[in-house]
């Protein structure tokens, strides 16, 4: 046997470099049909929403049937105040169990935690709304914003506590060690040093929590519920976008279809203008080191 | 034989020569053994090196004297370790790692924070400090590490713009930081290049003035470069403890020659 003969031929090669390349269409072609939809929806919205949208739309009340003109400031300062209770149950829960899991992981009972955020995370939204329904609603009495914040908070969790999990396992275990051989307890070191490391990462994965509950409509049918007026109490009844964009969009009336149109677009740029800013402010001075 | 080495080096017998004591010392993951009954007794104000194949157990020495084993839940450690005459035990974790910093393999500076940051977090987030005396701090602690010249002008800049090497004297210029007696160096220059490597050489160097330094290594020339005494680990076990000198030109022991003359490694 000469050395060529250990060598790939020729021929192999070619064959080789056809199926590397066959895998590589595949691959854009798969991302092609990722990105399509995305965009679609993005301009689809954009266009039918755009002619409505308008100053008025913003901080105008919703006008009666027949009256043209009027806005959603309502629903838009409701989803606000959603995503903000949301977020204050959601993201200080999910964070302190994902430092758990990732920092004191090993035990029973990290498992189970992690056990039942997966099944939790799985779990339909509908569901939960019922859950919101019967703890809050049904103890208190009345439809109202704290139980639809309480809903969309349960939501947030497991993405929230699952996303710093992994992003506190991102951290080089030196890291931890330095910071402990210098003497720095173990939950200084966890919140300044680790913590502070996973940051942006954590960021990302908040994010993505407040989008995905900021679009969320079945929790709220049963918790936060609609609301014509202008209400910032959280013991009533409160109006949201989503729940808005679908009692208009099922209505007989084509001013109130454009109307959803716009809410729609309002929707997603909300989701859009969240996501800049939080990226803004929590942007890491090094975060490209990381 | 080893006893004999000690009384030939002990001459002087005064105990607070001596920083660092281990009597019997063992440390067993998942019940075998890593390192089996090391007696040493490291000098103050002196660098101790220690030798070996990989596997013999340096580095598993070296982090049972901060408790740095206490991170491993598989671990468990027997015999005593004192350090200046108090058992380990009776400091508590955080006090015992003020007193004994460490320097590690691979530079680890804190990546969110700045040079500045990085030197201070000892002291901050250990929350014992003055603030009006931070910038002494840094600029002393730099300065001893050889690092002030290059960086004074750049404090408030990530950590991570350092070369390697400057990165490991920043790590070191972090440890002297909280005031340590004791630091402990986990093979500092094996990821660095021959001119940082022999820049961290000559810091060690200096800093054996005020501090008891005990560096593991996989280069003998080095151990012969910067060392007082050198210890020498087989498969766990100490094998022979004496001066430098000594080890290098005339050990006692056969298995010593035959590492320090390259036979095996």
């Amino acid at each position: 046997m000469t050395t060529k003969d250990i060598f790939i031929t020729d021929k192999n090669l070619k064959y080789r470099k056809l199926k590397s390349n066959m895998v590589l269409i595949f691959c854009v072609f798969a991302s092609i049909l990722t990105v399509l939809p995305l965009l679609y929806i993005f301009f689809y919205t954009t266009a039918s929403g755009f002619t409505h949208l308008s100053l008025d739309f913003l901080i105008q009340m919703p006008k009666p049937v027949g009256e043209t003109g009027g806005g959603m400031a309502n629903a838009i300062v409701g989803t606000l105040i959603l995503i903000g209770l949301a977020s204050v149950i959601g993201i200080p829960v999910g964070i302190l169990s994902g430092i758990y899991v990732a920092e004191y992981s090993g035990g029973i009972f990290s498992n189970i935690v992690k056990f039942v955020t997966d099944v939790l995370s799985g779990t339909p939204s509908i569901i939960i709304g019922i859950f919101a329904y019967t703890v809050i609603v049904l103890t208190t009495g009345s439809f109202s914003a704290l139980s639809g914040g309480f809903a969309l908070g349960i939501i947030m969790i497991p993405t929230v506590t699952r996303i710093t999990e992994e992003m506190l396992k991102l951290v080089p275990q030196s890291i931890r060690e330095a910071s402990l051989a210098l003497g720095i307890s173990r939950w200084r070191t966890t919140l300044n040093i680790v913590l502070k490391t996973a940051l942006p990462g954590i960021t990302t994965g908040i994010l993505l929590a407040i989008a995905r509950i900021a679009g969320e409509t079945a929790p709220l049918l049963f918790t936060s519920f609609g609301n014509q007026f202008f209400s910032l109490s959280l013991d009533e009844p409160i109006a949201s976008l989503p729940i808005q964009i679908y009692n208009y969009a099922k209505s007989p009336y084509t001013d109130w279809h454009q109307q959803a149109w716009a809410g729609a677009m309002v929707l997603v740029l909300l989701v859009f203008i969240i996501n800049l800013i939080v990226r803004f402010f929590t942007k890491n001075k090094f975060s490209s080191d990381v | 034989m080893m006893e004999e080495d000690f009384k030939d080096d002990l001459e002087e017998k005064s105990e607070d020569k001596f920083s660092i004591t281990t009597e019997n010392l063992s440390v067993y993951f998942n019940e075998k053994p890593a390192i089996k009954d090391i007696n040493l007794k490291v000098r103050n104000k002196s660098v101790t090196a220690i030798i070996g194949p990989s596997g013999c157990g340096k580095s598993t020495y070296l982090r049972s004297l901060n408790m740095m084993h206490e991170l491993t839940p598989s671990a468990t450690v027997y015999g005593s370790i004192k350090i200046n005459n108090i058992d380990i035990e009776e400091f508590g974790v955080i006090n015992l790692r003020k007193k004994v910093g460490m320097v590690f393999q691979k530079p680890n500076p804190f990546p969110t924070l700045s040079i500045y940051e990085n030197v201070t977090s000892g002291l901050i987030y250990t929350g014992n400090y003055k603030k009006s005396r931070l910038d002494d701090i840094v600029e002393k602690c730099l300065t001893a590490s050889g690092l002030w010249k290059e960086v004074k002008d750049r404090l408030k800049v990530s950590a991570m713009t350092l070369s390697g090497g400057q990165q490991q004297r920043l790590c070191i210029a972090r440890t002297i930081a909280v005031n340590p007696d004791i630091i402990l160096m986990d093979e500092p220059t094996s990821a660095l290049d021959p001119i940082s490597t022999t820049n961290i050489e000559e810091l060690v160097y200096n800093l054996k003035k005020e501090y008891t330094i005990i560096i593991v290594t996989h280069n003998m020339q080095q151990a012969a470069r910067v060392s007082d005494h050198t210890a020498f680990f087989y498969l766990g076990r100490l094998v022979e403890y004496s001066k430098t000198r000594t080890i290098f030109t005339n050990p006692k022991e056969k298995l010593t020659e035959e590492y320090v003359t390259g036979k095996f490694g």
